[in-house]
């Protein structure tokens, strides 16, 4: 299994990770390899098999509807690249 | 040519938890930006999910209440996409096992007519945050108090065939939920928000036609006329020959338009897949049953009792329980005045007229139920005429005091007495004695029309406080002299 | 002294022997020291430690002490600690101070033991040498030119070498096993679940599981007494009563079924180290074990079954790593996407990015049956072999990986060959059941570990077995020479 330059920009751009061409060339490469690694897979026969997502296969617990937390806000944006007015700040959205 | 519009609504009610989906935070509207945020509404390093056991209850019961398949396991998958207001970069929702599954709704449409719409499925959701577009340095501020809100999103067929269609069911769900008391309804600050998903096809024609998707709209008129201007958009292009794009559309009220949104996600791949951080819900009969059994009455219900228990007919029946709160007001009024027919009369009448002019629900009308209900108790037992009470209902809407209060402080009472009406009417005539000739003079079809002069003095000298039924048959007696 | 286990420390604390700040200034030396030949810590805590010490030694002095109380341990930087600098051994989170602590961190805080600092590691977890780290490579003790093994190879260095008596790890796909392995100590993944995930920096959330790296495993189970145990802040955390660890420590072993899958001594193990285990196995016959073959039938499927399921939930988990409430953002973003596509391509190393990218594909439209459904079915299948196997045998034995450490930099070229290295030890996290490793002796002076599979919260009986073999040994007593050094 390989896949071309193209799908590895797709990827990263899903991603969003900036690639330059050369970055590109090399994961080309190394994602081919661990595709094709994983590859094996489809010559299992699963037909029948479900799917396992936890372990245990314990099912959700509920938690009471309460508030249990207090305001923490300036904790948490003291590790914020850039804030003004209790906002995170990004570069401008366009909608 | 003649064009069929399919319509499809998604509505996003948010549940009227008092914690977070997946949190300890606060849910409520309108806090100072990120103070209603744990680490795990802000998609925090190491911070996890644990599910909020009230908003599957109020799930359960949405579902009861469309007559809808309620799913035994459901699984919360992720949503993958990077949006500054997502900040796990995933949004936690449901998709190929939504706690609620196929139901169906029959609306009844303002002209009495019912048409069913078929409900796809409601799954549980949480809400991102907001981009708030001000100016900060020509950046945008990212507020998360919303993040991890629950939300139901209710997913219809595109069974809706008009905008009317699409107004009457979504006031149709917006009753349901608030009813439930699984959803405050409040749509102005966000609280139901519907996604329109229309198409048209010539009439006639199976095949659906390319549809457009109309994001957040948040008020039924802005729903119908959302509707309206994207029928007439389509319209235009495909009698041009043109297609449609199939596409995301914001409903501008200002321009009354809808425009093309950039796209979230240019290619859009939300690589669904289970949330290992959430198990799957799996529900026991018991639980499903025990929520049933205790549902609240049903708006169609209630008006179904109202037309029983009171005798009021289907229109009026069904306009006091299109709104819990209309209902439950009409109800306890009605405790305290025991009559039905004059109690909706004046609910529908008087007081919804002033509460459309001051633009308040009835819920937060300044006449309470009970205050309301001694009010109509004083026309019911002639204390006051319809005409006194209207005033006096004012004088309560302008905070002077209860009914009998403001009766007692402007001395409003009815007179009742035969000797005193008698009196009053003695002296008209006396004040009056050519027209009192004039009348016994008259054909006596003529009278009839002459009368009204003589009871209208009357009125007017007791200030409207004369009992008209008393009035008019001692007048008549008196003037044959 | 820094030889010494937990409990004679802690009798030695109990007794006024040493204080518990002492200790930590004992322990702070050497690794200021030694440190700088293994590069284990990204972190070192001294103010915060010597302020917990002397807690302990009050705490000590008012009788109200328990076993690691005045202990001084180390953190893997995966562990959220509150006030202290979390990095993942990541650039991306090189400034990044949580305001929240984890829940393993907590409660051995709570339990009274000293955090010295936070260990180095393999970015966000992925890599089974330590060479993915943002801070540098971590050196193996026994021999500064191989590795230590990964991700949790700060925290096996750091104990081996003596720079702390103990440490915690995480365990994805080998991450406590195969460094302890390389390194001669003694290293416990727990039962998923069996251990809170709270405050854990996600690599892929189904098979993440926190755990105890010490130097045996008498001292894995005074660890596991603090840190195992129900957790609300986790959903997936069990409610399964724990065990008490140390209660049954030293419980007979006549009896006792020991499984050997045959799939663990084929092609690709070392001949020398199928000879050290085989030794190993033989001490537990000795011990009154019996032993069997048993097989593992899907076990090749587990490599290609995990490096689908790992990356695609390590694609989501690390969507969060945005630059915008937290850790790195790039400098002058021209735009949104910019921000995002720089900082998470600047912050995230090469084999982490490699990996959102095998997830992302993974999990895309068109591709999702074929590889994500596919690699569960597989997990399922893998999960049976063991729950067929346990059914027959107490426990399953067999060797961590194929060969002892290797040397830096031998396979970091090759995209996969790492990932091959990982054969016995993935399948394990796929099926969620315990496992151990153990010293078991020496190849080419390079220690060797002996791995015990045991069934679903069986952590007890496993540190029993362990426990008991290591009561007829003394290979987790050997030190490396550098650690003599200070």
């Amino acid at each position: 299994m390989s896949i071309d330059k193209q799908d590895v920009q797709k990827i990263a751009h899903l991603a969003r990770l900036a690639l330059t061409e050369e970055d590109a060339v090399q994961y080309q490469h190394s994602l081919s390899s661990v595709l094709s690694l994983v590859e094996q897979m489809q010559s299992v026969d699963t037909d029948g098999v479900a799917p396992l997502s936890n372990p245990l296969e314990m099912t959700q617990r509920l938690r009471e509807d309460e508030v249990t937390e207090v305001n923490q806000r300036d904790a948490f944006l003291a590790n914020a690249p850039q804030t003004e007015a209790g906002l995170f700040l990004v570069p401008q959205v366009i909608e | 040519m003649n064009w069929e519009v399919v319509i499809g609504l998604e509505i996003h009610t948010q549940l009227s938890t008092k914690s977070k989906l997946f949190s300890g935070a606060a849910v409520g509207f309108g806090a100072e930006p990120n103070t209603q945020t744990t680490l795990v509404d802000l998609g925090m390093p190491g911070a996890l999910p644990v599910f909020n056991k009230e908003a599957l209850r109020m799930a359960v019961m949405f579902g009861h209440a469309i007559n809808a398949e309620i799913g035994m396991t459901s699984v919360f998958a992720r949503k993958n996409y990077f949006y500054p207001d997502l900040p796990k970069g995933y949004q936690t929702s449901q998709m190929d096992h939504p706690i609620v599954g196929k139901g169906y709704l029959d609306v009844t449409l303002e002209d009495g007519t019912t048409t069913r719409v078929g409900i796809t499925r409601a799954h549980l959701e949480e809400d991102a945050g907001k981009s708030l577009h001000e100016d900060f340095q020509g950046m945008t501020g990212i507020d998360l108090n919303r993040s991890s809100t629950p939300l139901l999103e209710i997913v219809s067929e595109p069974d809706i065939r008009s905008a009317k269609e699409a107004v009457a069911y979504v006031k149709m769900i917006h009753s349901i939920v608030t009813y439930l008391g699984i959803c405050d309804g409040n749509m102005a600050e966000g609280s139901m928000r519907c996604d329109i998903n229309l198409s048209l096809r010539p009439k006639g024609q199976e095949e659906y036609g390319t549809r457009t998707e109309i994001k957040n709209v948040n008020s039924f008129r802005f729903i119908e006329k959302a509707i309206y201007t994207e029928i007439e958009r389509q319209a235009d292009i495909l009698e041009d020959g043109g297609r449609i794009i199939q596409e995301t559309r914001l409903y501008d009220p200002e321009k009354n338009e809808t425009r093309s949104m950039r796209s979230k996600e240019d290619a859009n791949d939300y690589r669904y897949f289970p949330c290992p951080d959430l198990l799957p819900i799996v529900l026991t009969q018991e639980y499903v049953d025990q929520i049933k059994a205790n549902l609240p009455e049903l708006p169609s219900q209630k008006a179904e009792r109202f037309q029983s228990e009171y005798n009021l007919s289907d229109y009026d029946a069904h306009v006091l329980s299109s709104s819990r709160a209309m209902a439950d007001y009409f109800e306890a009024a009605n405790k305290v005045n025991q009559d039905p027919k004059l109690t909706a009369n004046w609910v529908m009448g008087e007081l919804s007229k002033l509460l459309n002019q001051s633009q308040l629900d009835i819920a937060n009308s300044p006449v309470d139920a009970n205050a309301f209900g001694e009010l109509l108790a004083r026309i019911k037992d002639n204390t006051i005429n319809g005409k006194t009470a209207k005033d006096v209902l004012q004088a309560m809407w302008d905070g002077e005091g209860s009914a009998d209060e403001i009766i007692d402080a402007k001395g409003l009472k009815q007179v009742t007495d035969t000797g005193a009406i008698e009196s009053m009417i003695q002296t008209i005539l006396d004040a009056n004695a050519a027209q009192v000739e004039q009348y016994r003079a008259a054909e006596p079809d003529k009278q009839k029309k002459m009368i009204g002069f003589f009871v209208g003095q009357v009125m007017k000298a007791s200030q409207g406080k004369a009992n008209p039924g008393m009035v008019n048959p001692i007048l008549a007696k008196m003037l044959k002299g | 002294m820094f030889e010494q286990s937990i409990a004679t420390l802690a009798q030695q604390l109990r007794n006024k022997e040493i204080s518990s700040v002492e200790l930590t200034r004992l322990f702070l030396d050497r690794i200021q020291a030694l440190d700088p030949q293994l590069n284990s810590f990204i972190t070192i805590s001294d103010e915060l430690a010597l302020q917990q010490a002397k807690a302990a030694d009050t705490a000590i002095a008012n009788g109200s002490s328990s076993s690691l109380t005045g202990i001084p341990i180390a953190h893997k930087d995966l562990f959220c600690t509150q006030d202290v600098l979390t990095t993942c051994g990541s650039k991306m989170l090189n400034n990044f101070i949580p305001p929240y602590e984890s829940t393993v961190t907590s409660r051995i805080q709570q339990a009274g033991a000293v955090m010295l600092g936070k260990t180095n590691m393999d970015e966000f977890a992925m890599g089974s040498s330590n060479e993915n780290s943002f801070y540098g490579a971590v050196k193996n003790p026994w021999n500064l030119n191989k590795v230590p093994g990964g991700s949790s190879g700060g925290s096996a260095a750091a104990v081996a070498a003596g720079l702390a008596v103990a440490a915690t790890g995480t365990d994805t796909g080998g991450s406590i096993r195969q460094p302890a392995s390389f390194c001669g100590i003694t290293g416990l993944k727990p039962t998923y679940g069996r251990v809170s995930r709270f405050g854990m920096i996600a690599y892929a959330s189904s098979l993440d599981q926190g755990g105890p790296m010490a130097k045996s495993a008498e001292d894995c189970a005074h660890l596991m007494q603090a840190m195992a145990g129900f957790d609300d802040k986790d959903s997936t955390s069990s409610e399964t009563p724990k065990e008490d660890y140390l209660a049954n420590l030293n419980a007979p072993l006549a009896g006792l079924k020991i499984g050997l899958p045959k799939e663990y001594f084929g092609d690709g193990l070392d001949a020398k180290v199928a000879d050290t285990i085989m030794a190993a196995v033989k001490e537990f016959e000795k011990l009154g074990a019996t032993v069997k073959e048993v097989s593992l039938p899907n076990l090749q499927l587990s490599i290609p079954s995990y490096y689908v399921i790992a990356p695609s939930e390590a694609s989501s988990n690390l969507s969060r790593f945005d630059g915008v409430r937290f850790g790195h953002r790039c400098d002058d973003p021209k735009d949104l996407l910019d921000m995002y596509t720089r900082s998470r391509a600047e912050g995230f190393g090469t084999e982490v990015q490699k990996r959102i990218m095998v997830g992302t594909y993974a999990l895309s439209e068109g591709y999702y049956d074929a590889y994500y459904l596919k690699a569960q079915k597989i997990r399922r299948l893998i999960k049976e072999d063991f729950v067929n196997a346990l059914n027959e045998v107490d426990v399953i034995m067999g060797p961590v990986a194929p060969t002892t450490a290797f040397d830096l930099g031998s396979k970091t070229n090759d995209p996969v060959a790492m990932y091959l290295e990982d054969i016995y030890t993935l399948s394990v996290n796929l099926a969620g059941i315990p496992a151990m490793s153990v010293p078991a002796g020496f190849v080419d002076n390079m220690p060797v570990g002996l791995q015990i599979m045991g069934n679903y919260f069986a952590e007890a009986k496993l540190l029993n077995i362990a426990h008991q073999y290591q009561q007829n040994t003394d290979w987790h007593l050997q030190t490396p020479t550098m650690a003599k050094g200070a």
